[in-house]
């Protein structure tokens, strides 16, 4: 059978994107070919103003190879513009004759310089800026000219105008607004900008528009005009007032243009065998000059050609950040503020530092850095989840830092790092070797990052610091990481879209969810079934059937697996308390199985490490204890001080009362870990600031606070309310656990969750509405009564095998070997 | 290695949990695990990942792969090839089923107990 055809018209970012993600998810589905006007593989367009600063080299920003093209059978085409599309006939036609069929036809044109309507603007000398042609160009003239005038203060005027200057020209900007990059700064911050490029031998005429480009005999650029009446002298000029959309060829083939190719959630044209991605596509109205979206259109696009017919593509968020070296700007969503808009700010004019922050309804809406951008991505971050600022707010404006992060203290500065400075601690990468991978295998985004160099994919306490990193590397065209991704590579739903599917299609089983939600894949992966297993049972408790085979080892096999093999067993001590029999029981044990240690964990029980898989299911026995759910995403433990009984400032018998929530919550699962602590008094000597779920008693009843996390990233709990028995604790407790449990994301730990639906929404259903507390606290004991002690079932013999290897049978009982094996 | 393999029955088909594996324990020599990824078929991998030795044999089964439990390097099932980016291999094992029964071809040095130094000799 005969391929499907698709043409590519467009040899840059986005078009070879598409390509890349197109042959990721079908590879050879498809008989490609490529036409690029330019005679050039794939270059890496951001990466222009360092070649022309000098910094780097055309080789360096190479993305795709001829070889590329080739290892993936794509017929390429260089240096023939596609001059005609025949939409009847189906083929493309290109200025040398060259034709082309297609079944499937991708536009990325990309965009065109604005060329001012001006008189000269035809004369020799006269430049956009928009390909390495023109930049050679520069270069080239900057060897033997002495004047240049860029017309556009905007990122890629700077960018041209500071290449230029360090190549030793003298650069007038024309800028028709007040102040610089009008359309990513407010004017404090382009006054800043402007005084220190001024510093830099550049010179500026702001609210200035040019009116006559004056050429001499030769037909050569000689100086340029100004509205004021002034003149400069000039031997170059760089038009950077603006891109417009590439859409001649499509325009002259009928498709529907308005300002880009007009393209739906698909990126599909009004030809629905034709699609458009990056700067030459208008998407719900906007053209994007940035490569962040490019991508995500990119990704959308390549799986409606693959035919999977899932992605849709929303429109992006962006940020800005100007790539001159030595000059740190920021800026991302509204942040010049205005009507019903409040603004932080911090201004040391005189260190260069400035920071806007503008808030709208308690979120961060945008944000404008200059001097210090080491927390851009931070703030990013932080508009794109709409987070609740709360009580943060104090600290916002000193970045991420200030927040608190521990492990990561002192280096949380990318651009101040060494190369040999450690960025990931848990798997040793250094910021080397992620600018080395970010560099040469092209990588965009953090998670491209942690699959190249593991970097961030362990704990993930440095995604911060690798996320600042790709910026810095890639500038403007840093792609975020997207809030509402897919949970893997077998869907393209999210999270959200998972739990409410399985909730309002009482979904089950896994064959049944895999099949209504349409899953890429027959049986999942590691990533999507554990979650999956975790949303059917605890929105379907006692019907939901727990599969084994989609949990982690160490819930399957209840013990904690350890790095040679063997696992870790830690019995239930509920509070903390034990007593002389359990503690004989424990070291008859450790002797018995000769546990190699025996050490107290941070939760108050005793941890046995090194214990043989084959030996479990006999060490629970000997112990005679139960489970104490060390190893699961699961209620852990109530830490506990010893309060009221014996401490002589204890107001609460605080032991009790941990005793009695542990009790309460034995065997629950849950999106993550959970850990509760009950301190008998404010000196809080169980840490109840730092759990999940925080008691403090007083003397007249108990605090209780919420979301804390004494892990990678230490978070204060927030006060959730005051009650006053101890019947009370367990069921605002219990109903707050609950309704975690209902509507957190699989490993989102209780303060991410509180930040992604606000404390309020949570108080509002736990504290406010006693109707909606008691119905969470009922169906929590619901999902709770009668859960076994994981222990005791496999003590009486449940799925014995997991803990019995095979064993090769005596040599004397086998077939002897045959010769034609 | 087919030449100098030794064909031994381990264990019958339903032994292995779908979408699971066991690990079958060879005394002195690494132990081999195996996984059952679809209802009728069986793969044998040393089970040790290549990347810090982990035992393959507890991680979770998905499509053609096994996720090692220690640092989550996928490792095909097939040919023992770690999953890009990561690059290492684990060694294979034939294996067949003869109706319900699992055979397994173990190289010479694990054919007999004396192992290694029968073979030699």
């Amino acid at each position: 059978m005969k391929k499907p055809r698709l043409v590519v018209v467009g040899n840059g970012m986005a078009g070879i994107r598409t390509l890349e993600e197109l042959l990721k998810l079908v590879p050879g589905m498809y008989d490609i070919t490529v036409f690029g006007a330019e005679p050039h593989p794939n270059y890496n367009r951001i990466l222009l103003s360092p070649v022309l600063a000098g910094e780097q080299d055309f080789d360096d920003i190479v993305l795709n190879p001829l070889s590329w093209y080739a290892d993936n059978g794509i017929t390429l085409h260089l240096g023939k513009e596609v001059t005609r599309i025949d939409r009847v006939r189906r083929r493309v036609v290109a200025a040398d004759g060259t034709e082309a069929e297609y079944d499937r036809l991708l536009l990325a044109t990309g965009s065109v310089p604005f060329i001012l309507p001006i008189p000269g603007k035809d004369l020799k000398g006269v430049i956009g800026y928009r390909d390495i042609h023109d930049t050679r160009t520069m270069i080239e003239t900057a060897k033997v000219k002495r004047n240049a005038v860029v017309i556009g203060g905007g990122l890629l005027g700077l960018e041209a105008a500071n290449g230029l200057r360090q190549r030793g020209m003298e650069v007038t900007v024309v800028h028709l607004a007040g102040w610089l990059l009008e359309r990513q700064l407010d004017p404090v911050a382009g006054a800043l900008l402007e005084k220190s490029l001024r510093e830099r031998g550049l010179d500026f005429r702001l609210n200035t528009s040019t009116t006559e480009i004056v050429g001499n005999e030769a037909g050569e650029v000689a100086a340029v005009r100004f509205s004021d009446g002034g003149e400069v002298a000039a031997d170059l000029v760089v038009m950077a007032a603006g891109i417009r959309p590439n859409t001649a060829l499509a325009q002259a083939a009928g498709i529907h243009c308005n300002r880009g190719i007009v393209v739906n959630d698909t990126l599909q044209t009004y030809d629905p065998r034709v699609y458009a991605v990056g700067e030459c596509a208008a998407h719900r109205g906007i053209a994007y000059g940035l490569v962040a979206p490019l991508f995500e259109q990119a990704k959308i696009c390549a799986n409606h050609l693959a035919t999977f017919g899932i992605g849709i593509y929303k429109g992006s968020a962006v940020s800005t950040k100007l790539k001159v070296t030595g000059i740190d700007l920021f800026s991302a969503g509204d942040f010049m503020g205005g009507e019903g808009a409040e603004e932080i700010v911090l201004s040391d004019p005189a260190a260069g530092l400035y920071r806007k922050l503008v808030i709208r309804d308690d979120r961060l809406v945008g944000a404008c850095l200059y001097g210090d951008t080491a927390d851009g991505a931070w703030y990013f971050k932080q508009i794109k989840d709409g987070t609740a600022i709360g009580g943060r707010r104090d600290t916002l404006a000193f970045g991420e830092t200030a927040m608190g992060e521990a492990g990561t203290a002192g280096q949380d500065r990318a651009a101040t790092m060494a190369d040999t400075d450690e960025v990931c601690g848990c798997n040793g990468v250094c910021k080397g070797t992620i600018v080395k991978a970010v560099r040469e295998q092209g990588l965009f985004t953090v998670d491209e990052v942690k699959k190249h160099t593991k970097a961030a994919s362990s704990c993930g306490s440095c995604t911060g610091l690798v996320e600042q990193i790709l910026m810095n590397c890639l500038g403007s065209n840093f792609q975020e990481t997207p809030k509402t991704k897919a949970v893997c590579g077998c869907t393209s739903l999210t999270h959200g879209e998972v739990r409410q599917a399985i909730r309002e299609h009482h979904l089950v089983s896994h064959a049944q969810a895999y099949a209504f939600m349409e899953w890429r894949t027959p049986n999942g992966c590691a990533t999507c079934r554990p979650a999956i297993n975790y949303y059917m049972l605890s929105t379907w408790p006692r019907e939901a059937v727990d599969d084994p085979q989609s949990r982690f080892i160490n819930e399957r096999a209840h013990a904690n697996i350890q790095k040679d093999g063997t696992f870790s067993v830690v019995p239930q001590m509920k509070g903390g308390v034990t007593n002389p029999s359990e503690l004989r029981r424990i070291a008859d044990v450790a002797d018995r199985y000769a546990i190699p240690m025996v050490k107290v964990t941070g939760g108050q029980r005793i941890d046995l490490l090194g214990v043989r898989k084959e030996d479990l299911v006999d060490v629970w026995r000997d112990l005679g204890m139960k489970s104490g759910h060390a190893y699961g995403k699961s209620i852990r433990t109530v830490k506990t001080c010893v309060g009221s009984e014996f401490c002589r400032f204890g107001t609460q018998n605080s032991t009790q009362m941990g005793i009695d929530l542990e009790t309460m919550l034995a065997n629950m699962w849950s999106p993550h870990k959970v850990k509760l602590a009950v301190s008998g008094c404010p000196r809080n000597c169980a840490e109840s600031g730092i759990k999940d779920v925080g008691i403090i008693a007083v003397e007249s009843g108990w605090e209780i606070h919420v979301g804390g996390n004494g892990g990678i990233r230490t978070e204060v709990a927030q006060f959730l309310c005051k009650v006053r028995t101890a019947e009370e604790v367990k069921e605002y407790t219990g109903a707050f656990l609950q309704l975690y449990r209902e509507e957190a994301y699989y490993l989102d730990r209780t303060v991410h969750y509180i930040q992604r639906v606000g404390l309020e929404y949570v108080k509002r259903k736990v504290v406010e509405d006693a109707e909606s507390r008691r119905a969470l606290y009922e169906r929590l004991l619901y999902a709770l009564e009668g859960l076994p002690d994981p222990w005791q079932a496999r003590i009486a013999g449940e799925r014995p095998r997991e803990y019995t290897p095979l064993k090769l049978e005596a040599p004397e009982r086998r077939i002897p070997a045959t010769l034609e094996d | 290695m087919a030449m100098n393999a030794n064909w031994v029955r381990v264990c019958a088909l339903g032994e292995i949990p779908l979408l699971g594996s066991r690990v079958l324990d060879c005394g002195q020599a690494d132990a081999i695990a195996l996984f059952r990824p679809e209802a009728d078929k069986v793969f044998a991998l040393a089970d040790r990942c290549p990347h810090r030795g982990g035992p393959l044999s507890q991680g979770i089964v998905a499509g053609k792969t096994v996720t090692c439990p220690l640092h989550g390097w996928n490792i095909r099932l097939d040919d023992g090839q770690a999953c890009a980016p990561d690059v290492g291999c684990a060694r294979t094992y034939p294996v067949q089923l003869r109706g319900e029964e699992v055979w397994l071809a173990l190289p010479l040095e694990l054919a007999t107990p004396a192992g290694a130094a029968e073979a030699v000799a």
